[in-house]
């Protein structure tokens, strides 16, 4: 199998009050097309270990390789070139940028890219919210939509650039229950219908027993 | 079109925040307008101020010094001209102030690519008779249309015409102090008393004022001829030659080249005048200091209104990151948005301040001293409006650096875990 993203013997401390280890000699790889869950209690360190995954987070000891390729740990230039280009990302909050409508939401890290040209870049986009059936909102403000459909967007947005893998942190954990499933069902069409890679930090059980692998943590380290 | 994304972003940034945004450019276009204008107002006076003086001083004046003789008989002996000889009680040579040779000299002259034109002059001291009572004075022997062509003479003439003193023979030109004094008026004739006793009539075809009351209360012009015939001196005899250079700053070179070439004494006027030069600086020193100050309140003003703007928009500089804006990215945007705000502001500011400038150049300014002078001196020199310009851009450039250092290091994974 085509291994996206692995992980190889990652520590990692918090030296502020006082110094804890709170991932401990951590290994793992995740394959293309997988839909994998990460979860584990309030503090475990699951949504640390994400960070520190998406490449935001350089204070680690340890391996990182996106799709082969390990990542610096001071290029910053260079990391944030491989977040605009192989990796998508939904948070707990929405995190649109309220000075632009929903479709130049989506579209700003397809700019940023600059693979295609502007043109392009908007008739995907457009592609992507009608994949997330929001395609009425698109000229929108993004201020002026409710919280599943933000929520929404911001998938669409993690989607532009067609990543390598999708991370999402707590990504439903704000939503109703309705919303919640109504995500869960787009990150499950994305991963049979488009073969996504998605890894996706959640405390929700039910959310997590419907992806195809679980990986549980606890106190740094993977127990299943 | 990368840098176009960063610049549509800061644009969006900035129309998201208008009126703030308006605040910071309001103090930027008020500090350039104030620059503009007290620069060109401050450096309008310095041009009036010295104009009083320069305008009419020539650049090099060819005279002859009154100062003892450099060659002095005992220098000539082959007995001492090795030796350094001391001598007691010399007295200076002043029997002659004539320059010698003039007409040759002001040919030659006149042939030098540098100069511009020279104008001769002739000085007596005399006394006006008024009744009873003698007021020592000064006549001038000029040439009127050379001196107003080189020295403005005619804009000083304020009744009657610099002209008539060639077609009126014996005609004089009063200053307007010395003509109140006398009590005379244009058409009335004066008696003068030179100083080897001589009485002469002249007749008055005009006052001046020069700005200077003391100037006006003793001197007087009149032609070269009849100061000539005032002095009983052949047709030959000239005291002064004034000189006026295409660039005044080739001035003190040029009066050492004269002084050697034709023998005489030649004074500059950044010699003659150093005074008004110290003044001038000074001025303008104050007033760039003052605008400069300005301007730099302006970028603080910039610097929080962009600090506070950074504060604001953690979650979104955090989401850039987030999907690949590097920190390098997140800085160009702020700092573009300073200087959008600083050139906004700039502009407009250099707008306002050539209104303000032309309003003051409109505002009467009457007074007896300057009588070519209606309204407040201006001066439109573009260069200002470069300086305005250029400094703007400066000032909002290192405003909107710090905070957009400050933008680009922040961490998105503190802002998106702080939630």
């Amino acid at each position: 199998m085509n291994k996206i993203l692995e992980a190889k013997n990652i520590n990692k401390f918090f030296h502020d009050p006082v110094r804890i280890q709170v991932i401990e000699n951590l290994s793992f790889s995740i394959n293309k097309g997988d839909f994998v869950s990460l979860t584990g209690k309030s503090g475990c360190g699951k949504s640390t270990l994400l960070y520190v995954l998406s490449t935001m987070d350089t204070d680690y000891d340890g391996g990182l390789f996106i799709d082969g390729e390990k990542m610096p740990k001071n290029n910053e230039g260079f990391l944030a070139k491989i977040r605009n280009e192989k990796i998508g990302f939904v948070f707990q909050f929405h995190y649109l940028l309220n000075e632009f409508n929903v479709l130049e939401n989506v579209m700003l890290p397809g700019l940023k890219l600059a693979k295609y040209s502007r043109e392009e870049v908007e008739h995907r986009a457009m592609e992507k919210l009608k994949i997330l059936g929001i395609e009425n909102l698109a000229l929108k403000k993004s201020n002026h939509i409710s919280g599943g459909e933000k929520q929404r967007v911001a998938i669409a947005r993690a989607l532009i650039n067609d990543p390598h893998i999708i991370m999402g942190d707590e990504p439903t954990g704000n939503l109703d229950k309705k919303n919640s499933d109504l995500v869960f069902d787009i990150f499950n069409q994305l991963a049979d219908e488009f073969k996504q890679t998605l890894l996706i930090v959640t405390h929700d059980p039910s959310f997590a027993e419907r992806t195809h692998r679980i990986i549980k943590m606890e106190d740094g380290k993977i127990i299943s | 079109m990368r840098k176009r994304l960063l610049l549509n972003i800061a644009k969006s940034l900035l129309l998201a925040r208008w009126r703030q945004t308006l605040v910071a450019a309001v103090g930027v276009t008020f500090s350039i307008t104030m620059f503009v204008t007290l620069l060109s107002f401050m450096s309008g006076l310095n041009d009036l101020l010295d104009g009083l003086i320069l305008n009419r001083t020539p650049h090099v004046r060819i005279y002859n010094d009154i100062k003892p003789n450099a060659d002095q008989p005992i220098n000539n002996s082959t007995d001492f001209n090795k030796a350094h000889n001391f001598i007691g009680s010399v007295k200076s040579d002043g029997n002659r102030q004539a320059i010698y040779n003039s007409e040759a000299i002001m040919k030659s002259i006149l042939k030098d690519p540098r100069v511009i034109g020279l104008s001769p002059k002739i000085t007596a001291q005399v006394f006006f008779n008024d009744g009873n009572v003698d007021i020592t004075g000064s006549i001038f022997g000029v040439n009127p249309t050379e001196e107003s062509k080189l020295f403005h003479f005619d804009e000083y003439v304020t009744t009657g015409n610099s002209a008539d003193l060639t077609k009126v023979n014996n005609s004089i030109i009063l200053g307007k102090g010395l003509a109140d004094k006398l009590l005379v008026q244009i058409g009335d004739a004066i008696q003068i008393t030179t100083s080897k006793g001589d009485r002469i009539q002249l007749k008055v075809v005009g006052t001046f004022q020069s700005g200077i009351k003391d100037f006006d209360n003793v001197q007087s012009y009149a032609s070269i001829n009849t100061v000539q015939k005032i002095l009983a001196v052949p047709n030959d005899y000239i005291t002064s030659i004034q000189v006026k250079l295409k660039d005044i700053l080739q001035a003190p070179a040029v009066a050492k080249e004269y002084e050697r070439l034709y023998q005489t004494d030649a004074e500059d006027i950044q010699t003659a005048n150093s005074q008004f030069e110290t003044g001038s600086s000074i001025r303008t020193l104050i007033s760039y200091s003052v605008g400069v100050t300005l301007l730099i309140v302006a970028g603080f003003g910039i610097y929080n209104i962009l600090n506070m703007m950074i504060f604001e928009k953690m979650d979104s500089i955090a989401i850039l990151k987030a999907t690949g804006f590097s920190g390098r990215d997140v800085k160009n945007i702020f700092i573009y948005i300073a200087i959008s705000i600083g050139i906004f502001g700039g502009l407009m500011g250099l707008f306002f301040g050539f209104s303000l400038s032309a309003l003051i150049d409109q505002i009467p300014f009457n007074t007896a001293s300057l009588p070519t002078i209606k309204t407040y001196p201006i001066n439109y020199n573009p260069k200002f409006y470069v300086i305005g310009i250029v400094f703007s851009f400066i000032t909002t450039y290192f405003a909107g650096w710090f905070p957009a250092r400050k933008a680009s290091k922040i961490d998105p994974v503190v802002i998106i875990r702080g939630k």
